[in-house]
């Protein structure tokens, strides 16, 4: 290890016990007093349901690339990847590449297209040239459980946050569940009087202060290694309890066939998350959807370059035996103790924590928003629900995710959190991607192989996560004296990969062709394809914003 | 696309459809997006499969600790940032201003 890099040596962090719980917590009260005022000022002109649902699509391409990015670099990608490179080096990096490379199909096949012929949901793609109750429902099941995974994924971060934040333990489950409630609580408020307008800019807040402060620590790093990345990446391996093995792939995905599967629901699972989806619906265009896909993929792109660094310097920088795969999560808030003592600890943990209330905040209003406009209004009602009804619908549903959130970040609280987010990807590239794609560019496409493409592949899909080696039947580790699987004691796995994509995309794909044959011609659904193919190229007759 | 007086711009739609502009727009497009798409997730696909199964050759060092493994690594960071650049001034420049000349021919139809 490097000798002195650090001005003062604080007393080696044992996860639970550093920082001033009364700093970490006014620093948070700070955030969460500048994002409701905000959303109080948004709540004014959150009367019809594009203002509820899409902010009125009035934000410009750069504030919306901006909020997608705080949307996109949740929790996990903050804390998990970073803590995944402190702890298994490479490995880590391999999630950020195939997370960054994704937004490639978001820009090239997805946003303008859906911009152009969608209103508010997925399903207003997928339901566009289809019959609109079985597509519409299938549309809104498969974004109900992405959101829901995904949802998981965040509160399941909550629990490591609260021990280092507050000084809560993990062992005290009611305390940590108290926090979680009044974190889905807050987040409830900012859903419902905000919408989707003070949700965008509890987004772009959080984005701005997590890019600084991560660019902050990146550059602090490098500093104390003269600028040089080599040091850097020497004194890591060095300080590692294994050694030169973090500079190489290897250390995470012991099975090759493991991460190719991984890697393949990365790169296809982003443009099929709804949350990400629906952000497009909040510009006036597609050219300006397209200029947020621009600003998300450079921010995105230099907060991943930051993570290497931070996770590198987690290694180098923490003493020996700090990060384990019990406190991975907490490699970059440590690292912040570290360089910068309580101040730092306390802004990047009060920033976390709000990463975790702003993504959950974007999960709710999405999820919502389908069940409202998908279910409700097209497949219960009709099309024939007033706006207001509609928007009535969307925030009790609101409510409910809220508290279904709180219900089950308790119970997923200290859940692998990368894990969990890997298979929302997987759930999205499987159902949603394959249907969005065939919609949009196969003319014959239709109703009956949009309902093979989302229900097989989400069928497929969650039946392989079930019988997967991550939900029973991994061996004990010796150090933990616990299996790595989410269920201990049982083994009901036959399915041999940890993450079902390499299987259930392509069988999507698949699907949707064979529903497509087995459902025949339909003149009625092609005749319709002539319309939506011009307008998701010319944009003609898409939705425009409202002023105000 | 729910109200009920658009049945009669559909024929507008299969006009412009029909259109020799809208062809050549969609395919200049399509030969744009289509080969780049299978091109960068080719290039990803290979360094996935790298780090699964060559993590020996991803593991030799080139200069000082930086290995082959973290350059090609990098590389993918530079490869989407220089994809979405060529892409924005293709849109801007190619698809742009035919696009916005249809719009306008459909919105004035209807």
């Amino acid at each position: 290890m490097i000798p002195v890099v650090v001005a003062q040596a604080p007393t080696p962090p044992a996860a639970t016990a550093v920082g001033s719980v009364g700093l970490n917590i006014a620093i948070f009260l700070v955030f969460v007093a500048v994002t409701l005022f905000f959303v109080y000022r948004a709540s004014r002109t959150n009367k019809t349901a594009s203002d509820y649902y899409a902010a009125g699509r009035a934000f410009t391409g750069p504030q919306n690339g901006v909020a997608i990015a705080g949307d996109y670099l949740s929790a996990a990608s903050f804390l998990g990847i970073a803590g995944a490179i402190a702890l298994n080096g490479y490995d880590g990096f391999l999630y950020s590449i195939g997370f960054l490379v994704a937004w490639l199909v978001a820009l090239l096949l997805v946003a303008e297209f859906l911009r152009n012929t969608g209103k508010f949901t997925m399903g207003d793609v997928l339901a566009f040239r289809m019959r609109q109750r079985p597509v519409r429902a299938a549309a809104a099941t498969s974004t109900l459980v992405v959101s829901f995974f995904y949802l998981l994924a965040q509160m399941a971060g909550a629990g490591g946050l609260i021990a280092l934040l507050l000084q809560i333990p993990t062992s005290n489950q009611l305390g940590q569940g108290v926090v979680i409630a009044v974190v889905g609580i807050l987040m409830i408020v900012y859903v419902l009087v905000g919408g989707m307008k003070g949700t965008t800019y509890v987004q772009i807040i959080k984005a701005v202060l997590l890019i600084i402060g991560a660019a902050v620590m990146t550059a602090w790093v490098l500093g104390a290694f003269g600028f040089d990345l080599s040091a850097l990446l020497g004194s890591a391996a060095e300080n590692s309890p294994r050694g030169e093995a973090v500079l190489a792939p290897g250390l995470q995905y012991t099975n090759p066939i493991d991460f190719v599967s991984l890697g393949l629901a990365l790169v296809l699972g982003t443009a099929g998350l709804p949350h990400i989806l629906m952000r497009f619906y909040t510009v006036p265009s597609a050219k300006e959807a397209r200029r947020s896909v621009v600003w998300a993929i450079w921010l995105i792109g230099l907060f991943y370059l930051f993570t290497l660094v931070l996770g590198y310097g987690a290694a180098a920088l923490l003493p020996e035996g700090t990060i384990t795969s019990a406190t991975q999560n907490s490699a970059a808030p440590l690292l912040a103790y570290q360089l910068g003592g309580e101040l730092l600890l306390g802004i990047i943990s009060a920033v976390a924590f709000a990463t975790i209330l702003a993504v959950v905040a974007g999960l709710t209003i999405t999820a919502s928003a389908s069940f409202a406009h998908d279910v409700y209004a097209n497949v219960i009602k009709h099309g024939q629900a007033t706006p207001d009804s509609e928007v009535r619908v969307a925030r009790t549903t609101a409510l409910v995710i809220g508290v279904v959130a709180i219900a089950g970040g308790i119970i997923a609280n200290g859940q692998n959190i990368a894990f969990l987010v890997a298979l929302a990807f997987a759930v999205a590239a499987s159902a949603n991607l394959p249907t969005i794609l065939y919609s949009l560019f196969w003319k014959k496409f239709n109703t009956t192989g949009a309902l093979f493409s989302i229900y097989g592949g989400l069928g497929i899909c969650i039946a392989l996560i079930i019988f997967s080696p991550a939900v029973s039947g991994k061996p004990i580790s010796p150090a933990t004296g616990r299996s790595a699987s989410m269920i201990q004691g049982v083994d009901f796995h036959w399915f041999p990969l940890d993450n079902p994509g390499l299987v259930s995309i392509p069988a999507s794909f698949l699907l949707g062709i064979i529903g497509t044959y087995i459902g025949g011609r339909r003149p009625a659904e092609e005749g319709k394809f002539a319309e939506m193919e011009v307008r998701a190229i010319t944009g003609a007759g898409s939705e425009k914003a409202t002023a105000h | 696309m729910s109200s009920t007086g658009e049945r009669s711009t559909a024929t507008v739609y299969e006009q412009v459809q029909a259109s020799p502009e809208f062809n050549e727009l969609r395919s200049r497009l399509r030969r744009f997006i289509f080969p780049m798409s299978a091109a960068f997730l080719v290039w990803y696909l290979a360094y996935v499969l790298l780090a699964s199964y060559a993590p020996g050759f991803m593991a030799i060092k080139v200069f000082g600790n930086i290995n082959v493994g973290l350059i090609i690594g990098l590389l993918q960071f530079v490869t989407t940032f220089v994809i979405t650049t060529v892409y924005v001034r293709f849109a801007n420049k190619h698809i742009d201003p035919a696009a916005e000349k249809l719009r306008e021919r459909i919105e004035g139809a209807e």
